[in-house]
């Protein structure tokens, strides 16, 4: 007869067993999912460049990596800075922390305005948010186009007015890649904090007034340190993908107008050159992941532990 | 005694709420009346009645579509809630989450650019007012909800407002320390010199922390006064039913002397009752006794009585009611204590006796 030590002791290794069993669809999309990819990644970096893309196997060669900072002269041999990556990376850097900021004065009042509506009016606000979502990325973008290109209807607005003479250039710079992203990354910052601002209880706000505080204090020492992890989570969901963007600058901003992820996608067609591809991609998710424990940390102090 | 002042003047506010709908609804209807300096005052009626729109109003939440309200003599009905030296305890408690207790308690003094010191110094004694010395450092939500209205309150006292709002503080809290915060609450406001603008449903509440009462019904104020005055003499239908259980008799004037009214009662005998202010009433007058001042005693013609319907145990005393001759329900209340009650027992005929200048004739 087993003893009740024995039983438990049973009931604990099944129990074992079939928590294994119970997460290991999780654990194999991880693995396929996650991991691997990211494995492929790592070996493609550290491989020599195949003659017209893919890599060689076996070859190993430090290539990959060496050019994401350093170029050799074709001719001479000689090192010099790829100052024309760093200037992608620099680019990139800069037009998504402007469009996080932008996204966030903009989508800030926004989420506020939906969510100081009548209950029953507010679905209506936040499916006219959602819309632009349901239409594929390139259309939107390619929308955009006709709204700032030269003959578009900015220009054609300016122009009718007399306001200007000719076309403001707006298509292929840095401030087109800028609006697109606003336009296409907008949504993404407004429902989290909109998330959060719902929950808000506006008796606080209230509360806030009745103890001297003017408008702007309201908003600064209540309403913003309480939307707070909103604020946090529509930042990432802004600032991350927008470094990788690919379609906006491929769009609106031309070839001359690269961000990251556009030079990663010419090495692997064009710029038949993998490893340097392989590399980038890390080195940007590396910079990502910094960016991240680095905001997530401040945001969690100056919140004060907010919720815990 | 110097003559009173007013610490708040609502003069003649109409509140109107129109709904996305465009349905409106009248919340106060040309609202006046008078808050003296340092006193503890209750707004006092059923849900719905206005009570907390006319606070909100004095808070300034809300703004008069009509009427001026004073403080201190200066029209305030226009100013942001932040320039009005007045603070509100809410219902919710409303304290910030993100804040502790000692910065939910100094925020209002920070948001006046107090200096640090003057700040730390002013928690501290807002703290020991309320009994919360030992929480000072701990989050709002990390207190019991006793202990959150005590923060509440001291939150609200700390920029010593001219009047203190408080919008059904106590309607959160069980029994047994709502009694106590009843007493805490005169104590706060006696130590502190504030006036108080106290809003409940609770009639109770209001009859033991008032100094005065205003009770409203349908977003008028139907009667004023010290409580004493709302229980023992009300001038109002709704003002003597809302406050404590009520016996209402239908009864016809036949004349008057020495300020006392004779009536002659629909259900049978008559009553003397003091005469209302103003003229006396022609026409048939509802008069209100309350059930303690009525005792049973042994049927004589002529006397009001009729016959025991039920016998409701109180512990501390019994309700009888009874069945009138014309059908009116009437209740008399008997201490248990007393030895010379009579022995009321279901269906058994009795007189009422009706203690003299208790019974009041209502305006209507």
């Amino acid at each position: 007869m087993a003893t009740a030590a024995e039983i438990a002791e049973h009931a604990k290794a099944q129990d074992i067993r079939s928590r294994w069993l119970l997460s290991a669809p999780a654990l194999l999309i991880i693995f396929f999912a996650a991991i691997g990819p990211l494995f492929v990644m790592v070996v493609y970096s550290v491989m020599a460049k195949g003659e017209f893309g893919d890599v060689k196997f076996g070859q190993f060669s430090s290539d990959g990596w060496f050019n994401v900072l350093f170029e050799r002269d074709i001719f001479d041999d000689t090192l010099s800075l790829a100052d024309a990556n760093l200037v992608v990376l620099w680019r990139s850097i800069q037009l998504s922390l402007i469009t996080t900021v932008a996204t966030l004065l903009l989508g800030f009042p926004t989420a506020y305005f939906i969510s100081t509506r009548p209950e029953d009016k507010r679905e209506l606000w936040l499916f006219l948010i959602t819309i632009p979502f349901w239409t594929n990325i390139l259309i939107r973008t390619f929308a955009m186009q006709e709204v700032i290109r030269n003959e578009g209807i900015i220009n054609s607005v300016l122009m009718g007015l007399h306001l200007v003479d000719s076309p403001v250039q707006i298509m292929f710079t840095d401030w087109a890649t800028l609006f697109g992203m606003i336009y296409v990354f907008f949504p993404l910052m407004v429902l989290p904090i909109y998330a959060s601002m719902e929950k808000l209880d506006f008796r606080l706000v209230e509360a806030g007034y009745d103890l001297y505080a003017t408008r702007f204090r309201v908003l600064w020492r209540v309403i913003i340190p309480l939307v707070k992890p909103g604020i946090v989570a529509g930042s990432i969901l802004v600032f991350i993908p927008a470094l990788g963007s690919y379609v906006v600058p491929n769009v609106l901003g031309g070839g001359k107008h690269m961000m990251l992820g556009n030079l990663i996608a010419l090495q692997f067609s064009k710029g038949q050159n993998w490893p340097l591809g392989a590399a980038l991609s890390i080195t940007l998710m590396v910079f990502v992941t910094l960016a991240l424990i680095v905001y997530v940390r401040n945001a969690s102090k100056a919140g004060g532990g907010h919720g815990r | 005694m110097s003559v009173a002042k007013n610490a708040i003047d609502v003069r003649g506010v109409s509140k109107i709420f129109t709904s996305a709908k465009g349905d409106s609804f009248k919340a106060l209807d040309n609202v006046s009346v008078s808050i003296r300096e340092n006193e503890f005052f209750t707004l006092l009626g059923p849900s719905g009645c206005g009570k907390t729109t006319l606070l909100r109003l004095i808070a300034g939440f809300e703004f008069p579509n009509e009427g001026q309200i004073l403080l201190h003599g200066e029209d305030i009905a226009v100013l942001p809630p932040y320039k009005r030296p007045v603070n509100t305890v809410f219902q919710s408690y409303a304290l910030f989450p993100h804040m502790t207790v000692a910065q939910n308690i100094g925020f209002g003094l920070e948001m006046l650019g107090r200096p640090k010191a003057e700040i730390a110094a002013r928690v501290a004694e807002m703290l020991k007012l309320v009994r919360m010395d030992e929480l000072a450092d701990r989050r709002t939500s990390q207190i019991s909800g006793g202990q959150q209205q005590r923060v509440a309150l001291a939150r609200a006292l700390a920029p010593k407002p001219k009047v203190l709002l408080l919008d059904e503080p106590l309607s959160a809290l069980d029994y047994k320390l709502r009694k106590d915060m009843q007493i805490e609450l005169k104590r706060m406001q006696a130590e502190t010199g504030i006036t108080f603008i106290f809003v409940t449903h609770d009639q109770e509440e209001a009859l033991t922390m008032s100094d005065r009462i205003a009770v409203m019904n349908k977003g008028r104020i139907l009667q004023v006064g010290s409580p004493h005055d709302i229980y023992g003499k009300p001038t109002d239908r709704f003002v003597a039913n809302f406050i404590g259980e009520t016996n209402f008799l239908r009864a016809t004037p036949a004349g008057a002397k020495n300020g006392l009214m004779k009536l002659s009662l629909a259900a049978g005998g008559t009553l003397e009752a003091p005469l209302p202010e103003g003229s006396l009433p022609s026409g048939d007058v509802t008069v209100v006794v309350r059930p303690e001042n009525a005792t049973l005693a042994p049927e004589r013609k002529g006397m009001l009585s009729g016959v025991v319907e039920n016998v409701v145990y109180f512990g501390t005393d019994t309700h009888v009611h009874l069945k009138l001759d014309d059908g009116t329900p009437f209740i008399v209340r008997q201490q248990n204590a007393s030895s010379a009650t009579t022995a009321a027992v279901k269906g058994k005929r009795f007189g009422l006796s009706i203690a003299p200048e208790t019974p009041r004739v209502l305006k209507d």
